[in-house]
């Protein structure tokens, strides 16, 4: 059986209210979109700050809160869109950086908001297997660095973050059986076009989408209404599969944390899905989605107030670029 | 789906705009209130109380509420 030992987490320093936003768009009704969305203010990582950065400082923190040697890790994984290079691995960088054995296996994977419960995922094949005992995940992940000036609807949502969380034959929340799922039909939903091998150079090019909305090629583009019709398709399915593979009923559930999207998604997911409003978790108002690491925030910050506590059974769920949805159990 | 209940259910995701304006007729798309996150509502709002899935673009080639109403009775 596998478990997590611990999570922290770490935001950069820089804070970007809704007011400073509203001084770049003064025609905009901040207020109306923050009460819909669900966002306050949001943290961003400085010029010189990589997810690689932010992920050694989110391990750092483990370290230190948990009191866990560094040298007991023997594998690490980071989730990210935005590393630190194209090569080598950035998890191969921060084994170095944070003194874990050169035994130990480390690796980079990309997904975005499903990318926490894909973490748990390969950790607990990991242990359960013997082929490690104490997997370190962690998820970092600067997309304002991807959102062009202009674009003001994500600029909104988006935060910079980064979580660690340690998983060990040991420890406070025991992980379930997954519900997992892919459909790359809808790549080009939520995507940056630019950069990388199908096309290196930046182009210049914008388009003005379906909804409305300008797509610059070069920089992240989201299709919202095509996410949230994907969202409402996906999540309903994905509840009913993780509580079929872990025998259990809706009622069973004593908390629900999913990937915090945005208040206006997760409220409609709820109310789409009939789950209690007292036991689901929405709370995004200082940190804004801040992609792989919402999951991480949420499970530590319910923690930390005793929200969450031992005894009670707790569904996460992610799901979003990729597409890629991913769901368990942890019982505490 | 009944004409009337959809016009008051439609209503419902303005937040500023009086429900009497919003008829059979209204233009909904040149409301002062209408924005892309009142798009995201009638999304949800199709999806949530007719299980339908609709798309900006599919609202984007709508005129009138009545456009709308179709659009959903006919997805």
């Amino acid at each position: 059986m596998a478990y997590i030992k611990g999570i922290s987490y770490y935001l950069p320093e820089r804070v970007v209210t809704n007011d400073e936003l509203l001084l770049e768009f003064p025609e905009w009704s901040v207020e109306k979109v923050a009460t819909k969305v669900g966002v306050k203010s949001r943290h961003l990582a400085a010029v010189d700050e990589t997810a690689g950065d932010m992920a050694e400082k989110a391990a750092r923190k483990l370290f230190e809160e948990y009191n866990i040697d560094p040298k007991s890790i023997d594998f690490l994984m980071l989730c990210t869109q935005s590393p630190d290079y194209f090569l080598p691995s950035t998890a191969c960088i921060l084994q170095n950086r944070l003194g874990i054995p050169t035994s130990a296996g480390a690796f980079d994977y990309n997904l975005g908001c499903s990318g926490c419960v894909y973490g748990l995922v390969m950790a607990k094949g990991l242990i359960e297997s013997g082929i490690a005992k104490n997997v370190l995940v962690l998820t970092a992940e600067t997309y304002q660095k991807y959102l062009h000036p202009s674009d003001k609807s994500n600029r909104s949502i988006f935060g910079d973050g980064a979580a660690a969380c340690l998983i060990s034959t040991d420890g406070i929340a025991e992980i379930g059986n997954f519900s997992l799922g892919t459909d790359g039909s809808g790549a080009d939903h939520l995507i940056v076009r630019t950069g990388a091998s199908r096309c290196k150079q930046a182009t210049g090019d914008v388009f003005e989408d379906m909804d409305g909305h300008l797509r610059f090629d070069d920089y992240l583009y989201m299709n919202g209404s095509a996410i949230f019709n994907f969202t409402l398709d996906a999540v309903p399915e994905m509840i009913k599969d993780i509580l079929a593979k872990n025998k259990l009923e809706s009622g069973d559930i004593d908390y629900f944390v999913f990937h915090q999207a945005n208040k206006f998604m997760l409220n409609t997911i709820r109310k789409v899905c009939m789950l209690p409003k007292d036991k689901f978790y929405i709370n995004l108002e200082e940190t804004g989605n801040t992609v792989s690491s919402t999951v991480m925030i949420a499970l530590k910050d319910c923690f930390d107030k005793n929200v969450i506590h031992p005894g009670m059974k707790v569904m996460i769920t992610g799901f979003g670029v990729g597409l890629s949805w991913g769901g368990t159990i942890l019982t505490f | 789906m009944e004409l009337n209940e959809f016009v008051a259910n439609l209503a419902e995701q303005f937040d500023d705009t009086d429900a009497s304006v919003i008829t059979k007729d209204c233009h909904f798309r040149e409301l002062e209130e209408y924005s892309s996150l009142v798009g995201m509502s009638i999304i949800a709002m199709a999806k949530t109380q007719y299980g339908k899935s609709i798309s900006g673009a599919d609202i984007r080639s709508c005129t009138t509420v009545e456009d709308l109403f179709n659009l959903v009775s006919n997805k």
